[in-house]
């Protein structure tokens, strides 16, 4: 089922917007137009707090001249509108003396990966808020010690169309539906957190293959572990990533050194290694924005190339960066399908969608079994790189020690440190099992969707930083 | 510049009987300059504008927005708001901010000397700053980005219960990532300088902050783990400081989600600490006439010589509290509804600058940086662990540099083991201030 769409703009004005943008002489032009509704309902403390509606509608429009790129946008979607934008934007080729230039655009047919079967917009706001009802009762259910709940849904659908000078026009419809649930427990400890969500690039049929209860099992059943942890400990020791939530190790520890951007600019740890031995020949690094249903899935970039998957390193040697159309342009080749932007109002610039580590061949719980001591990691919470050293830090939310190959008691929240390079040269187990999840990436300020995901596996000895003797 | 107000106005006197009506009407213009190799990489100038309307009724709350100051969409909205509150739960906390008789102090936020500075200037000034940092040592490899941005904004809050306020601000600064590099050793530093308007900006400083702390890095190695006293350089204090804020949230406190419920009045910290969130001080970059649901802003006391004295309120939490709003509501801008939190908190200094401080502590490590603190501090259990970078601080004076370490302790713990607070004040782009600050024995993981 597809809905009916009407065009965000006509075709005719974008041509013009685009001619505007390069009457000053350029070497690019873009206009990229966006309408995005949004749902957003939190529940907290028992109570439906809130149910909000959103609505951003508006284009940016990018001109590049030479090595400069100048962009404008406007939420006056108005031929008049968009070409003051154009004229802002081709302000910065104030020398050129470009002459008429006409743009013929010729439409593209983007393949969404993912199907949406019930659009948000068209369940009733009362089954929704339902939804967290329900989760809010689970969670309470059979947990004295749960002492807060506070639950959200959100739910997206943002239109877009990008159109160059290239004579490129393309348009997706990007649907996003999510669901989270936070519960605090409190005991003689004090009090400490559980965290689940279920993020998909899909409609509300998300809740026909999800139970919000579970979700909320989950999350519940974290915060209680936790009642009972110790302090992690401190130094360095082998850990057990369990599959899913650990490709964040990846996102971060070499995922960002590989984007093309911090490469031309000498701020990677990566640079001028294509074609070296760069990780354990275990790891094979894929960056893949056409999985179905992902959350860092779309039928195309926002700069309108088709999502693809590019293989990043290959049983550890390391075969490609990850590309937007500037930094192509630059190198005589395409983009990779990387050049994402959080809206209309900022620039795109080289971003992840979905970065995963393909499964091994080892069980999952043979790895554990044959780790004498260390740490299991069942979820990581959350990560920052500075891609010019390598240097990540993650932050562990469910964490279990491994004594004589069991995994044994609870441990309390604690970051990882390590150096990007170094751990992927570490690991030493890669399970055959795999798992993806959802995460939000917030390079240079502008928050993107995107998925991770991994096998479990174990790396030989990372630092963590507990307040315990390892 | 559209008149806000009477935008606001306007959609807050669509109030039906029975209901309250709140109208955030808000625009700002944004120049951005990026400047990389002697070149400009891009230049973005944009307007943006939007209302976001909330409508209470039978203590039910509803909320949308739109990015856009067309009335016809800001009608939509008011009735999408309207529509959203029927499903919201009912609760006697819930509405609308009231005046409250305090009136608001008039502070100076506004420097009339951007909107004259003309896009060229802006561009040398991107330049200039680019070319001070790969000049200002052979040590630097790289100036990954080299920014001038700025901001004009104002806001106007109109509600259906007799609140009308309006503020305008205006912000500016220069920014500078750069890569340093010595043989095979790389490390990085950034450096910044902020002010209303671009008089107040310090090009000079800023190169040299950049440069300084990425090369004071150069040859540092992961040292072993060990317990020892830390001085949180003044940027990281006022990290610390940001996240000491959220647990001082009288919602989170009433809803029993921070590590401070039920210990009001309690000596929290030891008694050399004493802070403050005071958004009437002009110096303070969070300084503000009103608060997000057009209250005027007030100072409040929090923790005074130790002891807890104070927590920080909505019109909400307050009424779940049983007490009057602090005037500390603040909000993302027109896409979302007000919420508790500090603007301009700030420790109350001490007597001693930094180098007497390293002085004073003897032995342990300076923390020029942390990172990883979204995932590493949990406001509610006060867990803390975060990656560090510094220099170690051996016989009361800086020595070699450290990297790919943790510093790890429990907030509640670290507060009762101040050493010192420093005098050196700064008020840094945060809702906190900057100052040197001494905490002993925490966790240092290492090899």
């Amino acid at each position: 089922m597809s809905a009916s769409v009407t065009p965000l703009v006509d075709q005719s004005v974008i041509e013009r917007s685009l001619a505007a943008a390069l009457r000053r002489g350029a070497d690019f032009a873009e206009v990229f137009v966006e309408d995005k509704r949004s749902t957003g309902i939190s529940l907290d403390d028992g109570k439906i707090e809130e149910l909000s509606s959103g609505h951003d509608r508006g284009a940016g429009i990018r001109v590049v001249v030479g090595d400069t790129t100048g962009f404008a946008h406007t939420a006056d979607l108005s031929e008049l509108g968009l070409a003051e934008a154009a004229e802002a934007a081709a302000s910065v080729a104030r020398s050129g003396g470009g002459g008429v230039r006409e743009v013929a655009l010729s439409p593209r047919r983007a393949h969404s990966p993912s199907t949406v079967e019930i659009y948000p917009d068209e369940v009733p706001k009362a089954v929704k808020v339902d939804l967290l009802r329900q989760a809010d009762a689970a969670a309470r259910s059979g947990h004295a010690a749960i002492a807060q709940v506070s639950a959200g849904y959100g739910d997206s659908r943002r239109r877009i169309l990008v159109a160059n000078s290239d004579g490129l026009i393309v348009g997706d419809d990007q649907v996003r539906t999510r669901f989270s649930v936070m519960c605090v427990a409190a005991g003689d400890t004090g009090l400490q957190t559980g965290y689940e969500s279920l993020a998909l690039t899909v409609g509300f049929e998300l809740f026909d293959r999800f139970s919000v209860e579970d979700t909320a099992r989950t999350a519940a059943g974290r915060a209680i572990a936790k009642l009972s942890a110790r302090p992690a400990p401190s130094g360095v020791t082998p850990i057990v990533i369990k599959s899913g939530t650990g490709g964040i190790l990846f996102h971060e520890a070499c995922g960002h050194g590989l984007e093309a951007d911090h490469i031309a600019k000498d701020a990677s740890a990566y640079r001028g290694k294509v074609g070296e031995l760069v990780a354990s020949p275990l790891v094979t690094l894929v960056d893949d924005g056409t999985p179905a249903d992902q959350w860092g899935s779309a039928a195309i970039d926002d700069e309108g190339r088709p999502s693809q998957r590019n293989v990043l390193i290959q049983d550890g040697v390391l075969t490609d960066y990850m590309w937007d159309h500037l930094r192509a342009r630059k190198e005589g080749r395409v983009s990779s399908g990387n050049g994402r932007r959080q809206s209309y109002q900022h620039l795109p610039m080289v971003r992840m969608t979905n970065t995963y580590l393909l499964a091994g061949k080892e069980d999952p719980e043979e790895i554990v079994a044959q780790t004498p001591h260390g740490v299991y990691v069942a979820k990581l919470g959350g990560g920052q790189v500075n891609t010019a050293t390598g240097d990540f830090v993650f932050g562990m939310t469910e964490a279990f020690l491994i004594e004589d190959g069991r995994i044994t008691e609870p441990l309390r929240d604690a970051n990882l440190i390590g150096n990007g390079p170094d751990v992927l040269r570490k690991i030493d187990a890669v399970g055959n099992d795999f798992d993806m999840c959802p995460g939000t990436c917030g390079k240079d300020g502008q928050s993107v969707p995107v998925g991770c995901g991994q096998a479990t596996l174990r790396v030989t000895g990372v630092t963590v930083g507990g307040t315990a003797g390892a | 510049m559209p008149d806000l107000l009477a935008i606001a106005e306007r959609i807050a006197g669509a109030a039906r009987p029975g209901e309250e009506v709140e109208a955030y009407v808000s625009w700002h213009r944004d120049t951005d300059v990026r400047a990389y190799d002697g070149e400009v990489e891009s230049l973005s100038s944009a307007e943006s504008a939007g209302i976001g309307v909330r409508v209470v009724v039978g203590g039910r709350q509803g909320f949308a927005y739109v990015g856009n100051l067309d009335e016809r969409l800001a009608r939509e909205v008011l009735d999408e708001a309207r529509d959203n509150a029927g499903f919201a739960t009912p609760d006697e906390h819930v509405g609308l901010a009231r005046p409250d008789g305090v009136g608001a102090k008039p502070l100076e936020l506004w420097d009339d000397g951007l909107s004259a500075f003309p896009t060229e200037a802006k561009v040398e000034l991107a330049l200039d700053l680019e070319r001070r940092v790969r000049a200002g040592d052979p040590r630097i490899r790289q100036v990954v980005s080299a920014d001038y941005g700025d901001a004009m904004g104002e806001s106007a809050i109109v509600t259906s219960t007799g609140i009308s306020a309006s503020s305008r601000r205006t912000t500016c600064y220069l920014a500078a990532d750069v890569v340093a590099g010595e043989g095979d050793d790389t490390q990085t530093g950034d450096g910044y300088t902020i002010g209303r308007g671009p008089e107040g900006l310090d090009v000079e400083s800023a190169a040299r902050d950049a440069i300084e702390r990425a090369t004071r890095l150069l040859g540092a190695k992961k040292p072993a783990s060990a317990r020892l006293d830390v001085v949180l350089d003044r940027r990281v204090t006022a990290t610390l400081l940001a996240i000491l804020a959220g647990t001082l949230s009288g919602e989170e406190v009433a809803k029993g989600r921070s590590l401070f419920t039920g210990r009001a009045g309690e000596e929290v910290a030891v008694a050399g600490v004493t802070l403050v969130d005071d958004p009437t001080n002009e110096l303070a970059f969070g300084a503000s006439t009103h608060d997000a649901e057009g209250l005027a802003c007030r100072g409040n006391s929090l923790v005074e010589g130790g002891r807890l004295v104070g927590f920080l309120y909505d019109t909400y939490s307050a009424r779940l509290a049983g007490t009057s709003s602090t005037a500390s509501a603040v909000r993302g801008g027109f896409k979302s509804t007000p919420g508790v939190g500090a603007r301009a908190l700030s420790l109350v200094p001490g007597e001693l600058d930094q180098a007497e401080i390293v002085a004073l502590v003897g032995n342990g490590l300076l923390v020029q940086g942390i990172s990883g603190v979204h995932s590493g501090v949990n406001a509610v259990s006060g867990d803390f662990s975060v990656g560090a970078q510094g220099l170690m601080i051996r016989d009361g004076a800086l020595a070699e540099p450290v990297r790919e370490v943790t510093i790890a302790s429990t907030i509640q713990r670290m507060l009762q083991h101040v050493i010192a607070v420093g005098s050196d004040v700064e008020w840094l782009p945060s809702v906190a201030a900057g100052v040197s600050l001494a905490i002993a024995d925490l966790a240092m993981s290492g090899t």
